[in-house]
């Protein structure tokens, strides 16, 4: 079966043990660990870790189109918004008559727009099942139409970026407007319980930190699998040279708009767990900066690498945390230097650098064999 | 005054039995020969009912200064010390003291405190009293401009009494479009009246005013007036449909002109090194805040200040833009995507840098008086000056680049390297030299639409951020490396935007829009204008 | 679900109902057939009326000056580029201006670019792993794995192209002479009824060329193999037939000698950079 096969990679088996023992010693820190000792993790950090954990999904999501195909894109903070709005509107819906309006159907700022029923899209995300559906179908469905037209007419590079900018930037100029029934502005927030748990409550917030690893680890063997499959052969060498892989009777605009679908869902999950932790989805997840952002946690920890991205991923975050504590202003600058360091010294990101001496052993084994070939 | 009416005359006839009845007051004034002081005197003293006599009197006095006597009174600038009885004109009305002027000699005399001073009163019947005065008085000026405007102002504003006058005043004007608009006016008054008449007179009129009579004649009883006076306003309807569209393509043509400007830099480096410079928007904020500082250089000069911002916005950019193609650009050669991103952190870092340096809030640029204001074309339509200047500026802009890309060494090599690199590396030409004088031309072109853009908008660091989707998607629309290609597509996409706007509001006409090209790039993936041949596929 | 979903994709033909390994019909007449083909960029006629007929198993060598337009012949063939007018046929059964790339490269016909053009990021193996004639759909190609006989087929074309010693290097390291082979190697994975080979000797040494030269011969017959070349000597020492293409149409056909001997062939090649002897 080709998703169990990244299992019989030790690259796999590595990321897999880390992120596991991980997991253990925070959930073990916050709970046996008496709340005043020195090592003893508070469920405030559980959750901003939580947060990493589903950024870290989005860019392995990211890796994959960006790493592997060559499509670099710009809005997949688009994906990531639209998992988020789903699950954000099934969180809405269990608020019931606790708003501050008391509606038992009618969110509160629907309520506070006149409105006097819901529109047709927000209906069924009162069902749990329904609403995790939709937090993958909804950004799937637009990734699938999106790229249909994108890869049929053969848009690519630096083109396919913007437009994919463009598109995040559409989105949230939609999502502003009242009349689109999200809540304009302020989003959806006040999110009361999540599957019948207090979603303040300490238990719940570990409880979403455990799935969102349990998110990242099981996505991170899905693109590992496609990774590792002739398919994601196919993807790399669509990547290195489109033309030559149509030549060779590969149906590259498939190819393509399979992974990036993929790709759109996975980011759709993310948002889907990011949002009950961060207690709020608005339409600022969809501007431009935060999904260039995304590529530069990818570009830092190193392309066409998955675990690469991870890295990336929390070192940027755990920077940006630690930046605008301390300095705010100071954050776009060090960003905007990230941007410029990381494409013109490190191309291959940390991960490059992790490898590059791994070859460099590897490459005097090669040598030495070769030469041992040569002597027989 | 041009000419002495007989109305005028009688006025002057009226002031003589005023200061008569006024006497008293007149005697007990300080002595002085200057006429002047007398009539001030009597402005002063008299209750509101005589003062409006007192008013014709200054008008028809012929006096030089009657002009500003009664502006200063008309805006309670006219006053009086307390104790000296001095007449003076305040200047400036703010803060405790303020400077005045003598209202005899018309020179300043330094500042007085307000509590030394009185103000001669006057009430609105008064006031619009001297309105229609000054309209007399504008209509009899030498300058055919002044006697427009104020044909113009008497546009539903005859009475009774003044009807004779101007009838009288349309037969002697020599000028055809005063004596028209006097005769509209007139027409109008008849109208009414209930004179079906006089709507051939108003018909085609696009004045609200007469709109709206015609409107109240359609209500009217009498039938054949009510429906001529429909036919009128059918015709009117349809102007009006028109002046909309035209208005419409003004509107559309000033956005478009703003987004060629943007774009158009954009377009040059993209063409002929194949990358994005995300931080292109940044070099139009650079522009717009060139303009800014230097009329902070020049604070009493803002116009000036706005051509001299021409060249030096162009500088800035172009320096900024070269230091971006050596610093960053020159390390990314092929890497397209790498270079999207790091001229993004480009970008970031020079906003930041404006929002510590100068501010995050925005700044305004002042306008100069040549480009505020506005063309009137007639009633319904009149264009703005400074969008009118910045259609102008970017077609000139437009012209110039075509002239230096058809008809300059560098232009034809930009031209050699944009068909291909290699080939013309091969020849002789040095890329790189291009790359930075291409470079160089394109960021300046960026400062110049900053500086066009600071007339429209407000000078912030988010400034150029709104641009840079934009510029990307005329780009892409026109066709790659195709400067026709950019200005049809700018000017059209203006357009397109400004109809879209009243029909979907703004957002949804932004993102129709974006779903538009997104949908012609399935026809045309290369835009309107493309680059035919084998060099321009791969 | 595998299995299912043969039956909801439309191309797929099952293995019972294929004639043959492609279905290139060749019973009545040439495997490849142009007929009056123009295209123009720009105004400047790159092909101009080209007639031009292969038969089954032929070698077949085409020259030209520079622009001649050996290349655009090549594109419009493989569906990159589209011709304004004209027809082309792969046997008598496919009409080739109805399908893009991928569709004529399954139907058999396999294309060496100018410039060597292999997949760097992957290695050796792998290159000629994409290349290897299979379902090229996508859910198998997900769930393909690698079996014995994929094994000895890649194993055998790596023998023929002498890269077995790199097969687990990254393409991007071969010189370019071992890059040209990878690409002939990747031709042969494809197991195409007509190869078109864009100059496949440039950047190689005398003996590579040799050896290329052995390996194109030893194609025709079984294979249809159409060389565009600039080496003359190279030619002389393949060909049977030659084409010579001028200004989009053709010049000349016929035998070598015959080709050398023409009058017209002289005077384009003098006027030319090359000369032909």
């Amino acid at each position: 079966m080709w998703l169990t096969r990244p299992f019989s990679e030790r690259s796999t088996l590595v990321f897999m043990a880390v992120l596991i023992a991980a997991m253990v010693l925070v959930v073990a820190a916050n709970l046996l660990i008496p709340a005043d000792h020195p090592l003893h993790v508070s469920t405030y950090t559980v959750t901003l870790l939580g947060k990493y954990l589903c950024y870290a999904l989005l860019a392995v999501a990211v890796d994959l189109v960006w790493g592997y195909l060559g499509i670099l894109s710009l809005g997949h903070g688009a994906f990531f918004a639209l998992g988020g709005y789903a699950m954000g509107m099934y969180l809405m819906r269990q608020i019931g008559d606790r708003g501050v309006y008391g509606d038992p159907v009618l969110p509160d700022f629907m309520v506070f727009l006149d409105w006097d029923a819901l529109p047709w899209y927000w209906q069924g995300f009162d069902m749990a099942g329904f609403a995790f559906l939709m937090t993958m179908l909804v950004p799937g469905v637009l990734a699938l139409v999106f790229g249909f037209l994108a890869f049929r007419s053969r848009v690519t590079g630096v083109y396919l970026s913007i437009i994919t900018q463009a598109l995040t930037f559409a989105l949230m100029l939609a999502f502003f407007r009242n009349e689109m029934g999200f809540g304009g502005n302020n989003g959806l927030t006040d999110f009361k319980e999540l599957l019948g748990f207090n979603i303040a409550a300490d238990s719940t917030r570990i409880g979403l930190f455990v799935a969102s690893g349990l998110a990242l680890g099981l996505g991170y063997v899905l693109c590992r699998a496609i990774v590792a499959s002739k398919l994601g052969r196919v993807c790399v060498a669509v990547r290195d040279a489109e033309a030559r892989t149509r030549f060779l009777g590969y149906r590259v605009e498939r190819y393509q708009l399979f992974v990036f679908v993929i790709s759109a869902m996975l980011a759709g999950v993310a948002g889907a767990l990011y949002v009950p932790q961060v207690g709020i989805i608005n339409p600022s997840e969809f501007s431009p900066l935060f999904s260039i952002e995304i590529v530069i946690w990818v570009a830092l920890g190193g392309r066409a690498t998955l675990y690469g991205a991870v890295i990336g991923a929390l070192v940027v975050n755990y920077a940006k945390s630690v930046f605008t504590g301390v300095m705010p202003e100071a954050w776009l600058f060090a960003l905007g230097a990230l941007f410029i360091l990381v494409t013109v010294l490190l191309p291959r990101g940390i991960a490059g650098l992790l490898k590059q001496r791994r070859r460099d052993d590897e490459d005097m084994r090669d040598e030495t064999a070769l030469i041992g070939e040569a002597g027989t | 005054m041009r000419r002495l009416s007989c109305g005028r005359r009688l006025c002057f006839g009226l002031v003589m039995i005023c200061m008569l009845l006024l006497g008293q007051g007149v005697s007990a004034a300080p002595a002085s020969e200057d006429p002047g002081a007398m009539l001030l005197e009597s402005l002063a003293e008299a209750s509101f009912r005589d003062k409006e006599a007192v008013i014709d009197s200054i008008a028809s006095s012929g006096d030089e200064r009657a002009q500003q006597w009664l502006d200063a009174f008309a805006d309670g600038r006219l006053q009086q010390v307390k104790d000296s009885g001095q007449f003076v004109i305040v200047l400036e009305s703010r803060g405790r003291e303020w400077p005045v002027a003598d209202a005899l000699t018309l020179k300043p005399i330094g500042e007085m405190s307000r509590r030394d001073l009185s103000r001669i009163r006057i009430n609105n019947a008064l006031r619009s009293h001297l309105d229609g005065m000054q309209t007399l008085l504008d209509l009899n000026a030498e300058d055919v401009e002044l006697r427009l405007q104020a044909a113009r102002d008497l546009l539903g504003e005859i009475s009774q009494d003044s009807r004779e006058d101007i009838a009288r005043l349309a037969q002697e004007e020599e000028d055809a479009d005063v004596a028209a608009t006097l005769n509209q006016a007139l027409a109008l008054y008849a109208l009414e009246q209930g004179d079906a008449s006089a709507i051939s007179t108003l018909s085609g009129s696009l004045n609200p005013k007469v709109r709206a009579a015609l409107v109240q004649a359609s209500r009217s009883d009498d039938g054949y007036l009510a429906e001529r006076a429909s036919q009128a306003l059918a015709d009117i309807e349809q102007l009006l449909t028109l002046n909309r569209a035209a208005e419409t393509l003004y509107f559309g043509l000033s956005l478009g002109s703003v987004l060629v400007l943007a774009a158009i830099g954009l377009a040059i480096t993209f063409g002929v090194m194949g990358v994005i410079n995300m931080a292109h928007g940044e070099l139009i904020m650079l522009g717009a805040y060139t303009t800014w500082a230097m009329q902070q250089l020049l604070p009493h000069q803002p116009g000036v200040a706005l051509l001299l911002s021409i060249p030096a916005g162009f500088l800035v950019a172009a320096l900024v833009g070269v230091a971006i193609e050596r610093g960053v650009i020159q390390f990314l050669k092929g890497r397209p995507l790498e270079t999207l991103l790091a001229t993004f952190g480009v970008s970031l870092i020079l906003q930041q840098l404006v929002r510590t340096l100068i501010s995050p809030l925005n700044r305004s640029v002042m306008t100069p008086e040549w480009m505020s204001g506005s063309v009137m074309i007639n009633d319904a339509l009149s264009l703005t000056l400074n969008r009118l200047y910045v259609l102008g500026f970017a077609l000139v802009v437009f012209a110039a680049l075509m002239l230096v890309m058809r008809r300059t060494r560098l232009g034809l090599e930009v031209r050699a390297v944009t068909q291909n690199r290699a080939m013309a590396r091969a020849m002789g030409i040095r890329a790189t030299r291009v790359d930075i004088l291409t470079f160089a031309l394109g960021s300046g072109v960026a400062g110049l639409a900053g500086v066009a853009l600071s007339q429209l908008t407000n000078v912030g660091p988010n400034l150029g951020q709104n641009y840079i989707i934009d510029s990307f998607m005329v780009v892409v629309f026109g066709g790659v490396g195709n400067l026709w290609g950019t200005l049809v597509a700018g000017l059209s996409l203006g357009v397109i935007n400004q109809v879209l706007e009243p029909w979907a509001g703004a957002v949804l006409a932004k993102i129709l829009v974006l779903v538009l090209i997104i949908l012609f790039i399935q026809k045309r993936p290369r835009g309107l204008f493309p680059q035919k041949g084998r060099a321009a596929e791969g | 679900m595998n299995f299912l979903s043969h039956f909801a994709d439309r191309e797929h033909v099952f293995d019972f109902l294929m004639p043959d390994a492609s279905p290139v019909d060749v019973r009545h007449g040439p495997i490849l057939y142009l007929e009056d083909v123009s295209v123009s960029f720009d105004g400047f006629k790159a092909i101009n009326a080209l007639n031009l007929t292969i038969d089954d198993g032929e070698l077949r060598c085409i020259i030209g000056p520079n622009g001649a337009g050996k290349t655009t012949m090549m594109d419009i063939i493989t569906g990159k580029t589209r011709p304004d007018t004209g027809s082309v046929w792969f046997g008598s059964r496919h009409d080739l201006l109805r399908m893009d790339e991928p569709q004529i490269a399954r139907l058999g016909i396999g294309r060496k670019f100018q410039k060597p053009t292999v997949f760097e990021a992957l290695s050796v193996f792998e290159n000629l792993e994409l290349a290897m004639a299979t379902d090229k759909r996508l859910w198998p190609t997900l769930t393909a794995r690698l079996t014995g006989e994929t094994r000895d087929r890649i194993d055998e074309v790596l023998d023929t192209t002498g890269l077995t010693a790199l097969a687990r290097r990254e393409a991007a390291i071969l010189s370019h002479g071992q890059k040209q082979w990878l690409e002939i190697g990747m031709l042969l994975m494809q197991r195409p009824r007509l190869l078109l080979v864009d100059e496949p000797v440039a950047g190689m040494t005398e003996q590579e060329m040799e050896r290329t030269a052995e390996l194109l011969t030893g194609l025709a017959g079984r294979h249809s193999v159409v060389v565009v070349e600039h080496d003359m000597g190279f030619v002389r020492s393949i060909a049977r037939t030659v084409t010579v293409l001028h200004q989009g149409s053709v010049l000349a056909e016929g035998s070598m000698d015959k080709v050398a001997n023409d009058p017209r062939v002289i005077e384009v090649y003098l006027g030319g950079e090359e000369e032909v002897t």
